[in-house]
Formats: structure tokens, sequence, C-alpha cells
């Protein structure tokens, strides 16, 4: 399978199954388009009177084009058969360890968001905050569940959860001083909306996190609008000093500002470029996931606009790196010679089998965005994962489980997507979030065009 | 090929699925998105595979 698009006046021919990127010019780009379609005599004529003012192009010339093709599909570089799909059905009988746990720290919040996913971050229950001994345990539960894998991941994530940050900081002392005798490395996140960062979080952070997300929607007015606090008042003044204190002692350890846009910030680049404009330099924007029934939710009617806005910021992010001031954008950050294994890309995030959240209960769900459906309760840390035909189902929801990805040339860099996404979408893990895929696609075109473009920068 | 250059990426059809996947690298919706999957802007802990 192959997909082709033009960007930012590059002709990009992605080979789908070899992970292939060529760059070509006008008349390959035809020719590739018609060579699984037409006859080479066919594609040679169309051709000859396509470019007959071209006077580049004729008969030879065109033939070599052929050979040319001929050599890359033997190289397994273009229209590469999908050997993996017979594999992929075998992955719900894959051994899969428990890698990282999203702990739920505080299921209560300082903020009152109005687009939360969470409910501000009672994920429709109680309220509540983890004790030590259930955090203690979740990572107990982890290390005897994760075999042979080294790097475990812990988030620490709510609501809020610096409102427990004592618990924090003890679950983190008691992980480090076990990993060594189990021949373990623990990477820490915290996600924080920022409310209650102050010079003892940011010490024990830089010390400890490995990754901190920090949570600004960008422009005052646009984060002000959806963050607010319990008083109802924005929260930007309060949050983005301290972010700029917390990212400024960092030094080189990795975070992300995150934001969320919305219905109401279609031109959300601009809200990215105010957070570069603030200092910030690691920067993550995601589209909002809601009900389409709140009135913040995105439309049809903002989806070409959406795109524009992708491309304005890939643009964007080329010119300042010539500049000598990049940014980088979260979902722009691709590898092509060093990145995900065919493994990963297949199976995707592992959220349900290699990767589970922890309630402040100690129950056990596929992921953060399950928390609170009591379908998809897993089991507990205490008793271990009792719903393994659920477990099974997760292993199993990959870039194959899915009809709809069938044909898509972007499922070896989604997996499929987010089976949450998916479910809330459709009703099923295995189902797709349609708005998704196309923001998704569009944000891979991007990439994959700013990688070309720094290649040929890299040869100039 | 004068008319097409080919980008260097990382050959995914040579890979055999049995001998990569060591799983050591980050579950993806950990380090920034959070409500979506991308798994294609992960890192590789051994790139050799």
């Amino acid at each position: 399978m192959i997909h082709q698009y033009k960007l930012n006046g590059n002709n990009i021919v992605l080979d789908v199954y070899s992970g292939s990127v060529h760059v070509v010019d006008d008349l390959v780009y035809d020719i590739i388009g018609l060579y699984e379609q037409k006859s080479k005599e066919e594609i040679v004529k169309l051709m000859l009177e396509k470019y007959k003012d071209d006077e580049t192009v004729n008969e030879e010339e065109i033939n070599n084009v052929f050979e040319d093709i001929e050599e890359l599909k033997k190289n397994k570089q273009l229209f590469t058969k999908d050997t993996f799909e017979n594999k992929a059905f075998d992955f719900k009988n894959r051994n899969t360890v428990i890698k990282a746990l999203c702990l739920h720290v505080a299921h209560t919040c300082n903020l009152n968001c109005e687009y939360c996913f969470a409910s501000q971050g009672k994920y429709h229950g109680e309220r509540a905050l983890m004790t030590f001994e259930v955090g203690k345990r979740a990572i107990d539960f982890l290390i005897e569940n994760s075999g042979t894998r080294r790097n475990l991941e812990v988030d620490f994530f709510g609501g809020e959860p610096l409102l427990n940050f004592d618990v924090v900081k003890k679950i983190v002392a008691y992980a480090r001083s076990i990993e060594k005798e189990h021949n373990k490395n623990f990477r820490f996140t915290l996600t924080t909306n920022g409310m209650s960062i102050n010079d003892d979080v940011i010490d024990f952070c830089n010390k400890e996190m490995d990754n901190v997300v920090l949570s600004l929607d960008g422009r005052k007015e646009v984060h002000d609008h959806l963050r607010k606090t319990i008083s109802g008042a924005g929260s930007y003044d309060i949050i983005v000093p301290k972010f700029q204190e917390f990212v400024k002692k960092r030094g080189d350890k990795s975070y992300y500002i995150r934001g969320t846009f919305t219905h109401n910030n279609v031109d959300f680049t601009n809200d990215i470029f105010h957070m570069a404009d603030l200092g910030f330099t690691e920067l993550s924007m995601e589209p909002v996931v809601c009900s389409p029934n709140d009135p913040y939710a995105l439309t049809e009617e903002d989806l070409p606009k959406l795109y524009e806005q992708y491309e304005i910021l890939a643009k964007e992010m080329l010119k300042r790196e010539k500049e000598g001031r990049p940014i980088t954008f979260y979902h722009y950050m691709l590898d092509l010679k060093n990145g995900p294994c065919i493994y990963k890309r297949i199976s995707g995030c592992g959220s349900g089998c290699e990767y589970m959240a922890v309630t402040p209960w100690g129950e056990l769900f596929p992921c953060h965005q399950f928390v609170g459906d009591s379908k998809y309760s897993l089991g507990n840390i205490f008793d271990g994962v009792k719903n393994k035909e659920l477990v099974n189902k997760f292993k199993n929801c990959n870039a194959y489980a899915r009809k709809e990805c069938q044909n898509c040339w972007a499922k070896l860099y989604c997996s499929g997507g987010c089976a949450a996404n998916a479910y809330h979408a459709s009703g099923d893990i295995t189902g797709i979030y349609e708005y998704g895929c196309k923001l998704f696609k569009k944000r891979i075109e991007c990439a994959i065009m700013m990688q070309v473009e720094k290649e040929k920068n890299e040869n100039n | 090929m004068k008319r097409i250059k080919t980008l260097n990426t990382r050959k995914l059809i040579d890979q055999d699925l049995s001998k990569c996947g060591c799983g050591e690298c980050q579950t993806s919706c950990q380090s920034a998105c959070k409500t979506s999957c991308g798994v294609a802007n992960q890192k590789c802990e051994k790139s050799a595979n």
C-alpha cells in the first residue's frame, strides 16, 4: 500500500509496509498514482500527453522512471505487500507483562475545568486520595507483574496529583528503595494543573520525575475560558509564573506544556506560539475529547481550519528551527531512522494489558480514560487482574483489529488508534473515532513533510 | 535516481515480529497526549532491532 500527497511544495510517497518515504517529481508522482491501475502502455501514453510541453519528458525518460519504480519494488521500498496481517491476529496469545501504571493519587482537583474528561477529577465517583499503603502495594504489584522488563513507568495522575503530594513523595521513595534489588528502573511522570507548584514540588520533581506534563491551554483568554478555579476565576495568572520557574530549573530534563484545544480556539497554533513566547519549547496540544453535544466540541466545519492550522504549525516550526529557536511539538516528533519497531507499531499503546490505571482504592482499569466505568474494571492490585477476557480483548486491540483500518495508510503510525476514544465514539474499543483519525492523519502528513524538509536542508 | 529521493528510514518489512518488541519503550499515552494514541513518535530503546 502506498500513500501519496503534496505538501509544502513536496510530492511525498509513503510506502506503508516498509515505512519508506520518497520525495518525487511530478512525473514520478503521477506514474506511481496510476501504476497499479493502468497498463504501462496506457500510462506512457497519458504521461506523454500530460507532459507534452516538458522537454525533459519523453518515452525513454518514462521508461527510466518505470525501471526506478521496479528497482524500489525489488528492494521492498515501494508497493510493499503486507506481511504482518496474519501474524498480528496471534497477538492475543502473546505473553504480556505490566510495565506501566497510571496512579490516580487524587480523585479531586483544585480547578474546575469545564471540559475535564475526569469530571473535575472525580471520575463520576467520590472524591478520594490514594493512601501510601495503596500506592506502595501498586508498586509491588507492578514489580510482581513486570517479568524481566527493566524499565517501569509510573505516572502520577488525577484529578490533581499535587493535592496528595506527600503520598507521591513516599511512593517514589519506596520505589527507589527497592528498584535495584529487583533490577528495575522506575521512570516517573507527573501531570499537573500547576496550582500547587512551589519550591518543594519543583525540587522534588526535578530530581525524581523523568517527565512532567504541565497543563496550559495557551493564550490567557483561551486558557481562562475553560480552566477555572473553584470560585470561577481564571487560573492563567496563577500557573504561568509557576510553570516558568519549574521549567527554568528543570534544565535538560523532559517536560511538556500540554494544552487542549476546542471549538473555541480552532486557531490553536496561536496558543502554541503563545506558549513559545512564554519561553516554553516542549509543547503538546490535543484536540478536546468530549460529547458532540458539548458547546466546545469540535465540529465537521472546524476540520478544514484544523488541517490548515497543522500545516501552519509545521511550516512555522521549520522556520524557527532555521532561525535557531526551535520548538518541539509532541505529535511531530517523528524519528524515521530510529523510531518504534514493527511490534510496537502494531500492538499500540498497551492499555489494558501492559498499561493500567489504578484508582485511589486500588481498582484496576485498562487506562485512565476508562476509570469509573464499572464494565471496564479489571480487578485490583491486592487480588490481581481478574477479568482476563477483557485483558485479552485489549491485547488484540491492535492495528489489524478494526475493519475501518484495513485500507488505512496510517495504521502503523497509530496502531489503530486510542481504545478509549473508539469506545466513547462507537461503543466498542475495536471501533474507531473517525474525527480523531482525520486529525491524526493530517498530523502524520505534516510530520513526514518536516522530515523531508530537514533532509533537504541537510543535503544543501 | 534523478527524479526520486528516498529518505533514510528504519525498514519495517525486514523486521521479524517474533524478535522485535522488547517492550522496554514507554507506553505511548504516558508522555503527553493522554487522550489519543500515537506510537510513531515514540522512542525505541534499542533501535538496532
